[in-house]
């Protein structure tokens, strides 16, 4: 395949990935991954646990270090030694499956505190962005709440009010509701769906299969540390090509199925060491050419 | 319980040795013997001879002057300061020892060993001799300057390892939250980090801070003059002049008035800190 210019240089490219590769001492978790998300495009990472989906979404904000590879956030490189990785990252929210509420601040300060000390807003201007945002999620209320008087599913939404409040061009998603109790999780997606709609560009790593099916552009199912199969969800999701994809599936969408060998087949697949031929040296996806 | 065929009996001797009642019993045993101590130190104790040694009335009337107001004065000044100089250098300490630069774990590392493995009246010691050693090094705000400065040394050795545990114990995510915010390396450890940490060492640390009033008595080695002079060192002096322990045992019992208060904090807050969970 033909690549064009690193980086494309197009403004809607958002975030480009290119033969990323994440090793945790011998362990490669990440075996180079190509992938350009699209400005407004909202992508559901899918995969096994230790497929390595969370650990190239905290690449993507250089929260992990990647071992080889070139990462651009708006055409700039995070994994440029000389980049202004925090000057990048003030253009991505990030939210997380812990919340990583600062318990010590209440709930409006949660959302002021970097606008303030980093965007050098006035308290006033970051105060009426950070009621906005939580007017949003549904907590205008709680502003003088300390996060420990909220439920999990409270605590996310502010999380996401938080990170809105940077006013960033990008959201990255690490399993948001996974932590969550059931039923609390509807109210998180919720808020995600509706921030789909405003067009925001939106990475997303999750298991909840029917919030990718209904929100998402592009799914990407991950395994062992590549890219197995991408597409859009209909056809990922709804009509999966590979079998790893299948078998995953299968045992996602039905968890009372219960396939103990082919579950301990794919693991020993995983860490074989021999990545199947379809993902060998995958380069980058050409996005659709819409 | 389900219907026995065990005789009314049978259920009684057990019953009797069940492990509560064994518990009870040793518990009563523990009792008569503590009566029993209690009752020989009264029955064999003179306690004339013991009020003439430690508490004569017309010395605990002298000590109770104005010097010794003065005395527990300086005790809480000395303590405040050096708990400040030593609060401020630990902090430093402790995050030099986290830090990422190795030079700096290593200065961190050999004086929090250095100062935490040398007895302090040694340093102390030293410390008086410093102006000697090298000539015009004075530290302002003579007496205290020096005694802040001296007993803070020592102080914060034992603080940096309180408070580079209360930062390893805020959770990384805090740190990630932060930097995802795009806040500098420095800006989150001071915004984020460093508030949670202290709230979680404040009863360690106030620990330390009553064991810092009854350290302070150490500055005596420093040679202060007698307007410095805190109070274990007031009490040497009256009971040196009037050759009775009673004024040491009056400064003694003045610790109290500082210590207990502390304690009782500390207790309070470690109360919060369990609801808050």
């Amino acid at each position: 395949m033909t690549q064009t210019t690193i980086p494309t240089g197009r403004r809607e490219d958002e975030i480009q990935i290119y033969d990323l590769h994440k090793s945790f001492g011998p362990v490669e978790v990440l075996k180079g991954i190509s992938t350009i998300i699209h400005r407004g495009e909202v992508v559901c990472v899918i995969g096994p646990s230790g497929s390595g989906k969370s650990t190239l979404l905290r690449c993507v904000n250089l929260l992990e270090q990647p071992t080889k590879g070139r990462i651009f956030v708006l055409n700039d490189e995070i994994t440029d030694e000389d980049a202004d990785v925090d000057a990048i990252r003030t253009k991505m929210g990030m939210v997380f499956q812990q919340f990583n509420l600062f318990p010590h601040l209440t709930v409006l300060a949660n959302c002021t505190i970097a606008p303030i000390s980093v965007l050098k807003q006035s308290k006033a201007t970051a105060e009426a962005t950070a009621r906005d945002n939580l007017a949003k999620v549904g907590l205008a209320e709680r502003g003088d709440a300390y996060p420990a008087q909220l439920s999990g599913g409270q605590q996310q939404r502010v999380a996401i009010a938080r990170a809105l409040s940077m006013s960033p061009e990008l959201m990255l998603f690490d399993e948001p509701t996974s932590a969550l109790d059931p039923e609390l999780v509807g109210d998180v997606l919720s808020v995600m769906r509706d921030l789909a709609k405003t067009g925001m560009t939106m990475m997303v790593v999750t298991h909840e299969m029917a919030f990718a099916r209904e929100v998402a552009d592009r799914v990407i199912f991950m395994d062992g540390g590549v890219i197995v199969e991408e597409g859009p969800p209909d056809e990922v999701i709804g009509n999966p090509q590979n079998e790893r994809t299948r078998t995953f599936l299968r045992r996602v969408l039905d968890p009372t199925h219960v396939d103990t060998g082919a579950e301990d087949q794919a693991y020993a697949e995983r860490h074989a060491g021999h990545p199947s031929p379809d993902a060998e040296g995958q380069l980058p996806a050409s996005g659709r050419d819409a | 319980m389900t219907a026995s065929a065990a005789p009314e009996a049978a259920v009684q001797a057990k019953r009797k040795n069940s492990p509560r009642q064994r518990a009870i019993r040793r518990r009563r045993i523990q009792y008569a013997v503590l009566a029993l101590l209690l009752l020989a130190v009264i029955l064999f104790a003179d306690g004339g001879q013991i009020q003439r040694v430690f508490l004569r009335p017309d010395l605990v009337g002298r000590t109770l002057g104005i010097g010794l107001l003065t005395a527990l004065k300086n005790t809480v000044v000395y303590t405040i300061g050096a708990f400040i100089f030593g609060l401020a250098l630990g902090t430093v300490l402790a995050l030099m020892r986290l830090s990422s630069v190795a030079p700096y774990r290593w200065l961190s590392s050999i004086y929090i060993e250095f100062f935490r493995g040398v007895p302090a009246i040694i340093v102390f010691m030293a410390f008086g001799l410093l102006p000697l050693a090298i000539p015009g090094a004075i530290v302002p705000f003579d007496p205290y300057g020096t005694v802040w400065v001296a007993l803070g040394l020592v102080a914060a050795a034992y603080m940096a390892e309180t408070i580079r545990a209360g930062i390893q114990a805020v959770p990384k995510g805090q740190l990630e939250a932060a930097r995802s915010l795009g806040m500098p390396a420095g800006m989150a450890t001071q915004r984020i980090v460093l508030p949670q940490a202290f709230r979680i060492v404040t009863p360690p640390l106030t620990n330390e801070l009553i064991l810092l009033v009854k350290d302070s008595s150490l500055v005596y080695v420093l040679g202060l003059s007698a307007s410095g002079y805190e109070l274990t060192k007031y009490g040497r002096e009256l009971a040196s002049t009037t050759s009775n322990l009673t004024p040491l045992v009056v400064a003694g019992l003045c610790y109290l008035i500082i210590t207990l208060p502390l304690t009782f904090i500390v207790k309070r807050m470690e109360a919060n800190a369990k609801k808050a969970r």
